[in-house]
């Protein structure tokens, strides 16, 4: 019996909350501590499973298989590639800062501060579990079982409509999961008729089935997967959502669960229903350009800080979504950079909103104007966040986007040159804020607002020194991408198209 | 004539006459023991004589016979779970019975009676709930191993009588809980008579009564069709009533209220036990052959009830009502189970039946503690702020909640993908899919429950949640351990219902 490491990171949260809940309810500096440690001690154990990564071994590594519920053929099972570790990084890395960026907002819960470390704690066990579940079941229990926590972040450390936007949150992605679930039962059976019951995903992968079968399954697996990126029209629930939501807990809503999303369309929809995926493409392709568009529409036309960032990440996952279902490996990897730099660029976004929002007392961008004289830290850093969220060359963000963009013209060009519209509207929907919020003359009741302190300095300073590094050099991460988004490509049986030059 | 002595093999029957020799030892229990010992002296004969009968069910779990009373029963492995299972609830109901405080303490008083104050000024309590209890039980143990039409019969009479009884002996609002008690007894009179109804035309179809010789006549199938359809629609509608399927389930929501809330959860769990015990032996042994004359009617029945009782749930202010409705909804996933008609269905049916039915007790237990000056408080919206108030029973029911739900990591997920894999493993495929709707929809009414006891600020109106007794507690944390393990570890119930779960003829 061996332990991976995968599972070594994913328990040590879990350790944590537990021993968190030991803790008396006043000792609130201590509980905020322990947290802290805790994901740092994750995120070194996930740094030090990555250096052990092979970058060019296209396998699942780290694999690990226990049985769980041998009656239905359950299995824990693990296992990464280089997108899953990418997408794990990006989450043990995200909690610490989010901790400690947002130190004080647990204090206005309607429950203690310990729970709310807890929440966050089990919500990291589960974030790592599902981005290395390889047995579907598996997958789809933690899936739906993050909702829970989730569901208490918001519904008990929100502001606004807080349990309204809980509830709206949690009823679409169950009715998401459950179509999903219709579709797990479906593999299940069929599995079971050709040889034996299984989840496992490298198994389901070479079931047989007739084409309308593939469909209906590919569809309840693709709308469970587009509720949660969101993909138009899915959409309606993030919005709330991320207004409601402590600016730490959108980084982890959008930041790290709405990943789970386009992971799972490449994941699941791509590796067990490869030919659905083409039939369904066309149509995909179109819903990511309207997100594109839609989402950078509307960003522009928000009044409210927090819907402005959710808004703008609509627009995002409108070109992850269209980079994997691009299907060259180009646009995949693109794509999955694409994941981990919203991540980050989302984060910082979310993180200096907040802090402007918790200083200020309001998230309407009219109330603020002439940071940058006030509080030029933190405008500078807001500003940073802006230009990377709007994919300013030499950010991190620029890389992904072209690639998605220069993938995605090699096979779709009219969508890709469509898509190119979402960039000129990126510049917009983050500058006009950046304008009213952080220049002109200072509005009243901005004149006494503090600048960051250390505390926030260095938890901001890591996510804009990463987004400024891998704009520049984002090598390390596509080295561990790229074999993985060939790999997936080559199972779909595509090979990338070449460009024909004209003229020679 | 020749008069052949039956031969009983007493062993294999031990459980039910344990369970009867236990009931007969509390009445005499409380015809001669003083007043003051009494409830103690009742309470430790019906739970010694529940875990003596498990004991043994546990004991014979690898016997099987068709002759242990002359043909009239069978003892088989499903039969063996069905009677464990039940045996289980009741033990972890009578702690919660034995809570006394929501009885009545004379039930032949009028209400509002000068009688009825003078009983209650000078303490006395009721005792006779425990041999009613036991009474009961034996007919649920009897009803899933019955293997002719008449036991059948007698086994659902056995245990109906006593719980038409026990609905009627609430402390506190005695005028809805006599009529809960009225209103279940003639709905379950007649369907009784409908069933009865059945019983004869099958007789006159097959010639027999024994579950074998039908079932010999339905294999042969040289009777006539429309006499056996009559017959199955008749018996079908007789046990759809007992399960509360749509359209026979109005009755439910009314006696789940009105109903002294132990005897709620009690019946509630157990009696599904034992009804989809005796549906799945009947549909699944004798009638398999016919499954043309009754699975597209099944398959019907499945999907409304699904969709009324998830429906209708969310209009619910009152939370037994939204309790019974979300049983109603319940039953019609256990009805995908009987559909399925397959090892895996059966399978599916008796994890489901078992984590259901405890959760269900576990809910119940909790309902009884949430209480104003004048008894319990069931009006949801009084249990606004609950989880600020009393976190822990706010979490216990949340957490019954979401297993009733369906949500992964709770004993309700794995019933229910199991039930629902089954019944698309025969081909049901839109009984499927219509449940996983119902699912989303009743996700909703139990996610409003959390939303109003943890997101809203509560009414001062002097609700609060009393300080369970030793034995609520008992109840409510074996629920509770029970609904996490099966959720968690499934594994070893899932072990050990798979060699059982095969039925003999």
């Amino acid at each position: 019996m061996t332990i991976s490491w995968i599972s070594l990171t994913a328990i040590l949260p879990l350790i944590g909350a537990i021993l968190l809940s030991t803790l008396p309810k006043s000792a609130e500096l201590r509980a905020k501590q322990f947290a802290f440690g805790i994901t740092l001690l994750t995120a070194a154990s996930a740094i030090a499973m990555a250096v052990q990564f092979q970058r060019d071994n296209t396998d699942l590594q780290f694999v690990e298989v226990h049985s769980w519920i041998p009656s239905f053929g359950i299995n824990y099972a693990v296992g990464i590639d280089g997108i899953a570790l990418v997408l794990i990084l990006m989450s043990v890395i995200l909690a610490p800062i989010v901790i400690l960026a947002g130190w004080n907002e647990a204090q206005g819960g309607r429950w203690s501060v310990k729970t709310f470390y807890i929440l966050i704690l089990v919500l990291e066990t589960m974030m790592i579990g599902v981005f290395s579940a390889t047995d579907v079941f598996l997958f789809y229990v933690i899936f739906e079982a993050m909702l829970v926590p989730v569901y208490f972040l918001i519904g008990g450390y929100g502001t606004g409509a807080r349990s309204a936007a809980a509830v709206k949150f949690l009823l679409y992605s169950l009715f998401g999961g459950l179509l999903m679930l219709a579709s797990i039962i479906a593999l299940y059976v069929m599995s079971g008729a050709q040889g034996g019951h299984t989840f496992d995903l490298a198994k389901l992968a070479n079931l047989e089935m007739s084409s309308t079968t593939q469909n209906f399954l590919f569809l309840g697996f693709f709308i469970a997967f587009a509720i949660k990126a969101p993909l138009w029209p899915f959409h309606t629930w993030l919005p709330d959502a991320a207004a409601s939501a402590t600016p730490g807990t959108s980084v982890l809503l959008l930041g790290v669960l709405d990943k789970v999303g386009t992971f799972g369309m490449i994941r699941y929809c791509l590796t067990l229903f490869p030919e659905a995926s083409k039939t369904f493409t066309p149509v995909i392709i179109v819903l990511a350009v309207i997100s594109i568009i839609y989402g950078a529409i509307l960003a522009i036309g928000q009044k409210d800080l927090k819907r402005l960032i959710a808004f703008t990440s609509i627009s995002h996952f409108g070109f992850i979504t269209m980079g994997i279902f691009a299907m060259t490996s180009q646009s995949q990897s693109g794509a999955t950079l694409y994941m981990f730099n919203h991540g980050f660029s989302t984060a910082a976004l979310f993180i200096v909103g907040g802090w402007m929002i918790a200083r200020r007392g309001s998230s309407t961008i009219a109330d603020f104007g002439g940071l940058q004289r006030v509080t030029p830290v933190m405008a500078w850093c807001f500003f940073l966040a802006g230009m990377s969220s709007l994919a300013l060359p030499g950010l991190s963000s620029f890389v992904s986007e072209f690639l998605v963009l220069v993938g995605t013209y090699t096979r779709y060009p009219v969508a890709a040159i469509i898509a190119t519209v979402g960039i000129i509207l990126a510049a917009l929907y983050i500058l006009i804020p950046v304008q009213r919020a952080l220049h002109g003359p200072t509005t009243p009741g901005n004149e006494n607002l503090t600048d960051l302190n250390l505390r926030e300095k260095l938890a901001i300073a890591p996510v804009l020194a990463a987004i400024i590094a891998l704009g520049f050099y984002p090598s390390p991460l596509l080295n561990v991408i790229n074999p993985a988004a060939v790999h997936v490509n080559s199972q779909l049986g595509f090979t990338d198209p070449v460009p024909t030059v004209e003229g020679k | 004539m020749v008069f052949n002595s039956p031969t009983l093999s007493y062993s294999l029957l031990s459980p039910i006459l344990i369970i009867l020799a236990g009931a007969l030892i509390g009445v005499l229990i409380e015809a001669f023991v003083g007043k003051a010992v009494r409830p103690i002296a009742q309470l430790s004969v019906a739970l010694g004589s529940l875990v003596l009968a498990l004991i043994q069910v546990i004991r014979i779990r690898d016997f099987t016979s068709t002759a242990a009373a002359i043909g009239s029963v069978v003892i088989d492995g499903p039969g063996i779970l069905f009677q464990g299972a039940i045996l289980v609830i009741a033990i972890i109901s009578i702690f919660l019975i034995a809570d006394q405080d929501n009885f009545t303490s004379s039930p032949a008083a009028l209400p509002g009676s000068d009688e009825e104050r003078q009983a209650a000024q000078s303490g006395t309590v009721l005792t006779e709930i425990y041999p009613l209890t036991l009474f009961a039980v034996s007919g649920m143990l009897l009803f899933p191993i019955a293997s002719d039409l008449i036991t059948l019969f007698v086994a659902l009479e056995v245990l109906s009588l006593p719980l038409y009884l026990m609905a009627g002996l609430s402390r506190h609002r005695r005028l809805a809980s006599q009529e809960a008690a009225l209103k279940y007894f003639l709905l379950g009179a007649f369907s009784s008579a409908f069933f009865l109804f059945g019983s004869a035309y099958l007789y006159g179809y097959a010639g027999t009564v024994s579950f074998a010789g039908i079932h010999a006549a339905v294999i042969g199938g040289t009777g006539n069709d429309v006499i056996l359809l009559l017959g199955i629609a008749f018996v079908a509608i007789g046990l759809l009533f007992k399960v509360g399927a749509v359209p026979f389930h109005a009755w439910s929501p009314d006696v789940y209220q009105g109903s002294p809330t132990p005897i709620t959860g009690f019946m509630a769990a157990a009696t599904k036990v034992a009804a989809f015990g005796a549906m799945l032996r009947l549909f699944y042994t004798v009638l398999a052959e016919a499954q043309w004359q009754w699975r597209p009617f099944f398959m019907v029945i499945a999907i409304i009830t699904m969709i009324f009782g998830s429906l209708v749930a969310i209009s619910q202010r009152d939370v037994k009502r939204m309790l019974a409705y979300s049983s109603i909804a319940h039953a019609g996933f256990l009805l995908t189970g009987v559909i399925a008609l397959n090892k895996a269905g059966l399978e599916a049916s008796i994890y489901y039946l078992f984590a259901y039915g405890v959760a269900t007790v576990g809910a119940f237990g909790i309902v009884t503690l949430v209480r104003d000056s004048s008894g319990e408080v069931s009006d949801l919206n009084r249990w606004a702020g609950l989880g600020k108030r009393s976190p822990w029973v706010a979490s216990a029911f949340a957490f019954f909640l979401l297993a009733f739900a369906g949500i992964p990591l709770t004993s309700g997920f794995i019933g229910k993908f199991a039930i629902f894999s089954a019944a698309y493993e025969s081909g049901a495929t839109a009984v499927v899919i219509v449940g996983v709707l119902s699912s989303a929809i009743a996700a909703f009414f139990y996610i409003r429950v959390i939303v109003l006891m943890f997101f809203t600020d509560a009414t001062e109106d002097g609700t609060s949640v009393v300080i369970p007794s030793i034995l609520t507690r008992l109840t409510i944390f074996i629920s509770l351990a029970i609904t996490v393990a099966l959720g968690v570890f499934p594994s070893p119930l899932l072990d050990f219902i798979k060699p059982l779960a095969i039925f003999i003829r």
